[in-house]
């Protein structure tokens, strides 16, 4: 165990410097990409809380928290965000084309 | 083991020192490889002590007590599951599940926001390392758990007897998992306040971790309240007591942060007052481990006792992380941290999460104040503590207002209500709030009690308006949709599990403020010296003692502890309701310089509680057995087997003193003594657990991921693409 125990630690420690060191050797390429799919991940997830505020106010309304005429203007403002956010979403790259199956599905749950 | 351990922490070390500088060096613009090695590093930091840990773990399952930490808490005849638990039962062990729960939790906040909030994340990496680096410079330098003596001593000191309870092996998990978990928005705000990005997104994106951080440290909470009331002997689940209020006072703050919050994904608010909720959070978790881990204020839950070996460098990290978030916060909130918007109306949601928050840190101050009273009178002179009547008196009114306001939230809409909306919407709860008010002095003893009263009115309507907004959701979707009724309820709840998740935790809560007030203020409770046959009356039970019950535990062919109790049985109107067993169980010392027979009794003790548990009402009882009749015979016996020292091989000392113990257990058995008896007859007890249980349900409910929005997006007009999608998620 005495000898094997320094072996072990120089294991440990080489496995570690080679796992954290690994970018910096090959460095990291395509920089403009990863910055544009990160502008993408943030515009997705405002998008989908963006949404979520909208269901809510539609909840709100349903449940009678909401006056339709404030839930109208509420709702308006709402979806202008909205939309100003899946502006942004198609300038950082060309939509994914919509599909029949997709449409169809759309169809399904929206009829539930 | 111990040098492969100390490497561990060494490089554990080096990891966070490294990872922190190399992600702050990365923040730069064109450094990006720099910020990825950084996140290596705390991936690696995560690797290593997950190593680190379960060599620790080996250690003490295969009781290798060259290890001073296991000799000190195990034992050859400790369960397999108490040594793991042993572990975090040390102080250097539970530093490093600190460290584990930290770098596990960092690892998955800082893998699940990869690519998202570039800008932010390499500040937050180098805060988590920078925790990182505090803990493992503390396990290295001062509480290595990897130290070694040449030769350990035969058997350990074994797990202390108050710890060896079912709890012991979650309750300090879900504790620390509930701290750490902490750290990861705290890290997170001070990244947004560094790079002046203080929009909602790192709120959005810490969400999971935030609830999750929430509800681990409510249930670690909740079980230690549990153990304390199976365990401790006083009959109580809360004491006010500094390690209790040390874990509160991150939850208060945190749970007033989670309202907040979603004023600031709405409508762009209180940026300045989200940050400090935050940091203070951050803040008060240092604070609270250094509180259980230092022993630096009295405390019935205090079982460590090694001193205050760690308290300079927590208290330094304490002064940092506070002055660093004043600072922060300070310098940006005249500009970056501007609100978008302004409360439109009073009669708003908004209005009642500030006022919730006002509410939520008033009690945290309250707390703050009786919890480190101790010190600050001790500082001018004379020490003085602070017992549960002042924090009762102070707090019980803030948290009718706060349940008050629970239910109020649910049921008014954001920016704005009228008072005859908001009127529909509470009439009914309202109504229900008002028959207990008036109801509740008739048919029970509440008048009694005005503010428990006035609790059990201001829950149900909570409770009311919980079940209502339940009720009004499912019906909505059942006009949509066409569902039966559980169906409409399961649909609905499922696509609105944040909202719907947060009703649960108020009504959750309601139930258990019900309970909290009915056992605190009609609990009937008494102190009574028994002997057998004598009985006692207490709550409209009679409990008599009938006979005295004693046996040896043994484990491993070791003797474990005495037990010595009673049987006592309990009736109402001369019926049998129960039988319950009370004992008190002694663990011998490990003092080979004390008596033969009296290290069985100088050692640590533990009450056994006998309990019967029910919807209305808990019957309690602890007893203090009076062992003063075997004292002389216990002296004797320390008498005999001193004289005999050195006559006796090792195998024959064992032999006698399990005669002479069986004798004297015996001897207890058939001398009929008397025994000191706690009593206690607590209504709703059981409100109070099933109230939690529905709290934790509710908030697993809010932290689990929504359905997944729609990655593809579609070409259409906006308008109609937006609608596709909402119809969609």
């Amino acid at each position: 165990m005495n000898t094997l125990a320094p072996v072990l630690v120089i294991a440990l420690v080489g496995l570690v410097a080679a796992f954290v060191s690994h970018p910096l050797r090959r460095g990291v390429s395509e920089r403009a990409q990863l910055a544009q799919e990160g502008r993408l991940a943030d515009l997705e997830a405002a998008k989908a809380s963006k949404y979520r505020e909208i269901r809510d106010a539609d909840m709100d309304r349903r449940t009678g928290k909401l006056s339709d005429e404030d839930w109208l203007e509420l709702d308006r403002g709402l979806r202008a965000e909205a939309i100003a956010i899946l502006h942004g979403l198609d300038a950082l790259g060309p939509a994914d084309p919509v599909t029949t199956s997709e449409l169809a599905e759309s169809a399904t749950i929206a009829a539930r | 083991m111990g040098v492969l351990g100390q490497a561990c922490l060494l490089t554990a070390l080096g990891l966070s020192v490294y990872g922190a500088g190399a992600s702050l060096y990365g923040a730069a613009p064109g450094r990006e490889r720099w910020v990825v090695s950084g996140r290596r590093s705390l991936y690696a930091l995560f690797a290593v002590v997950a190593l680190a840990f379960l060599l620790l773990e080996i250690a003490f399952v295969t009781s290798d007590f060259t290890f001073p930490v296991v000799a000190g808490q195990s034992s050859l005849t400790t369960p397999w599951y108490y040594r793991i638990a042993a572990a975090w039962a040390t102080q250097e062990g539970s530093l490093l599940l600190w460290l584990l729960l930290l770098s596990g939790a960092s690892s998955l906040a800082i893998f699940s926001v990869r690519g998202r909030m570039r800008d932010v994340t390499p500040y937050a990496t180098a805060v988590l390392l920078g925790l990182g680096a505090f803990f493992a410079a503390v396990l290295f330098f001062t509480a290595s758990p990897f130290e070694r003596v040449a030769v350990g001593p035969a058997d350990g000191l074994g797990l202390n007897p108050l710890l060896r309870h079912p709890s012991v092996l979650i309750h300090p998990i879900f504790l620390y998992g509930g701290y750490t978990l902490f750290s990861v928005p705290f890290a997170f705000a001070i990244g947004a306040l560094i790079v002046r990005r203080v929009d909602a997104e790192w709120i959005r994106a810490t969400r999971f971790f935030t609830l999750t951080a929430w509800l681990l440290l409510g249930t670690g909470i909740l079980l230690g309240a549990r153990w304390s009331y199976a365990e401790l002997g006083w009959g109580g689940y809360w004491a006010w007591d500094p390690v209790e209020n040390a874990s509160l006072l991150p939850w208060l703050v945190g749970t007033a942060f989670l309202h907040s919050a979603m004023i600031q994904e709405r409508r762009g608010m209180l940026k300045v007052w989200n940050a400090s909720l935050i940091l203070a959070t951050g803040v008060l978790c240092i604070l609270g481990t250094f509180l259980v881990r230092s022993g630096i204020l009295d405390s019935i839950h205090a079982f460590v006792q090694e001193g205050n070996t760690i308290a300079w460098a927590f208290t330094s990290l304490i002064v940092v992380m506070t002055a660093g978030a004043v600072y922060l916060v300070v310098t940006r909130a005249s500009d970056t941290l501007r609100s978008d918007a302004r409360i439109d109306s009073l009669l708003s949601r908004e209005s009642m999460f500030l006022a919730n928050n006002v509410t939520f840190v008033s009690i945290t101050f309250v707390v703050f104040l009786g919890t480190f009273y101790p010190l600050i009178t001790d500082a001018l002179g004379e020490k003085r503590a602070l017992g549960p009547p002042w924090f009762d008196d102070y707090i019980v009114p803030f948290v009718l207002v706060l349940v008050l306001l629970s239910g109020i939230g649910p049921v008014i809409a954001w920016r704005r209500s009228t008072p005859s909306r908001l009127w529909r919407s509470l009439r009914v709860p309202a109504l229900a709030g008002i028959a207990v008010l008036v109801l509740g002095p008739l048919l029970t003893r509440a008048e009694e009690s005005p503010l428990s009263l006035a609790m059990f009115a201001l829950g149900t309507f909570a409770i009311g308006t919980g079940l209502q907004e339940l009720y009004r959701g499912m019906r909505a979707r059942q006009a949509m949709t066409g569902e039966s009724p559980p169906l409409a309820l399961a649909g609905v709840v499922r696509r609105n599990r944040r909202r719907y998740g947060g009703y649960l935790v108020h009504i959750g809560i309601s139930v258990m403020f019900i309970g909290v007030a009915a056992s605190t203020a009609f609990q009937h409770e008494r102190d009574v010296r028994l002997t057998p046959g004598q009985s006692a009356k207490v709550g409209g039970y009679t409990f008599t003692y009938e006979r005295p019950i004693a046996r040896i535990a043994q484990r491993a062919g070791e003797l474990e502890r005495i037990a010595l109790g009673s049987r006592v049985r309990v009736e109402r109107d001369g019926k049998l309701v129960t039988v319950l067993r009370p004992e008190r169980a002694y663990y011998p010392i490990n003092a080979p310089m004390m008596g033969a027979i009296s290290r069985y009794f100088e050692g640590n003790a533990t009450s056994e509680i006998g309990l019967k548990a029910g919807l209305r009402r808990d019957l309690w009882i602890a007893e203090q057995p009076d062992i003063a009749t075997l004292q002389p015979i216990i002296k004797a016996g320390d008498k005999v087997f001193a004289d005999a020292r050195g006559d006796l091989t090792a195998r024959q000392r064992g032999d006698f003193l399990g005669v002479a113990l069986g004798g004297l257990v015996n001897r207890y058995r058939t001398s009929e003594p008397p025994g000191q008896f706690r009593i206690l007859v607590s209504p709703l007890v059981t409100f109070l657990w099933l109230g939690a249980l529905f709290s934790l349900a509710g908030g697993l409910l809010a932290a689990w991921p929504e359905p997944g929005m729609l990655r593809g997006r579609v070409r259409a007009g906006y308008a109609a693409r937006l609608a596709q999608e909402l119809r969609r998620a």
